[in-house]
């Protein structure tokens, strides 16, 4: 795995940032079936449907109106999920997304540690607009771990996704308390969060587009 | 009431999982309101017909009854509460002066649409629908 580390003059270009959104759109269709298993338990049975939805929006998005920069493509990808996934993620993908893009500016090529820092203010922007912290079983339990990863390792993609599979395992004993699950209390308990789940594809298609 | 009045009132929107929830506030909204003249959209579940929430219908709904004056979105829960607040965040996709009311959706409804229709302001809209939090029942 060690090869597919990015040094930390490395830098990521926009062929880079498609190759991590298809890959995350290639995962989503995969898992679809997964993630809504997973939602009927404690949600309401629609995110992978949904998430399959928002990201074949993405993938058309980028192939009809191919973006010049690594914060374009992130932006772009953002505003499709926003207005297509049509539940909670959507919104909540979207501003990740969206303002992960707008921190990279328009920068033809990025170093793994801005990548690290915008994708930060991505999860910090999800939590404020969520109002979730992290043990509240949430896609923040993936998402948290992994940008701490990335950040530590200075760009370690194999070790955020490693962390954001972790996080999302350690959903599986936490009570929910934000959206639809909290209704369940007590009952959320043994379940993998399925926003968590999604949370932790979408960082291993970053290591996938690493390779 | 002239017609340049008229063009001033606040907007309501409506946002809801279910588009019969959300056309049906709207609708009693309005008749308890006594036909009252403040424009109302409904924007409800997903533009195939299915339950959800639409940010495009949510936008397009400000969009349809923005007068000048603002436009104030009630919504029901969860993604519905999100979409609006997401799409406040991104600045340019809502008419400039809409608010996402944090008010009860039927009562906060009624509320807002009487207080829009007499001219009131976006800020005095807002605090009507708010108050609907206080009309306790029990």
């Amino acid at each position: 795995m060690s090869s597919s580390e990015p040094a930390v003059d490395d830098v990521l270009d926009t062929p880079f940032f498609l190759r991590w959104l298809i890959a995350a759109a290639g995962s989503v269709d995969r898992e679809a079936a997964r993630l809504t298993d997973l939602d009927s338990a404690i949600g309401d049975a629609d995110h992978g449907t949904n998430m399959q939805r928002g990201f074949a929006a993405v993938a058309e998005a980028l192939e009809k109106e191919p973006p010049g920069s690594p914060g374009a493509a992130l932006v772009l990808a953002g505003r499709q999920l926003i207005s297509k996934v049509g539940g909670a993620s959507g919104p909540l993908y979207g501003t990740l997304l969206r303002r992960a893009g707008k921190a990279l500016g328009d920068a033809e090529q990025v170093t793994p540690r801005q990548l690290a820092d915008a994708l930060r203010a991505g999860v910090d922007a999800v939590a404020q607009l969520g109002g979730a912290t992290p043990g509240d079983k949430t896609m923040l339990d993936a998402l948290l771990p992994a940008v701490e990863a990335l950040g530590a390792g200075a760009g370690s993609f194999p070790a955020a996704a490693e962390a954001a599979e972790k996080g999302a395992l350690a959903t599986v004993p936490m009570q929910a308390r934000k959206g639809r699950a909290s209704y369940l209390g007590e009952r959320s308990v043994g379940h993998q969060d399925p926003g968590a789940t999604s949370s932790a594809l979408i960082i291993a298609a970053l290591a996938e587009a690493a390779r | 009431m002239t017609d340049e009045d008229e063009q001033k009132l606040v907007g309501i929107v409506l946002v809801s999982h279910s588009a019969a929830v959300a056309d049906s506030v709207a609708e009693l909204a309005k008749q308890l309101s006594g036909g009252g003249a403040a424009p109302v959209r409904a924007a409800g579940g997903t533009p195939d017909g299915g339950f959800g929430t639409s940010p495009e219908l949510i936008a397009e709904a400000a969009q349809a009854v923005d007068r000048g004056a603002g436009v104030a979105v009630l919504a029901d829960l969860g993604s519905a509460v999100l979409a609006v607040k997401a799409l406040l965040a991104e600045g340019d996709e809502l008419p400039e002066g809409t608010r996402l009311v944090d008010a009860p959706l039927v009562e906060g409804a009624v509320a807002a649409v009487v207080t829009a229709s007499t001219g009131a302001d976006v800020d005095a809209v807002l605090q009507a629908a708010s108050e609907a939090y206080d009309y306790r029942k029990v």
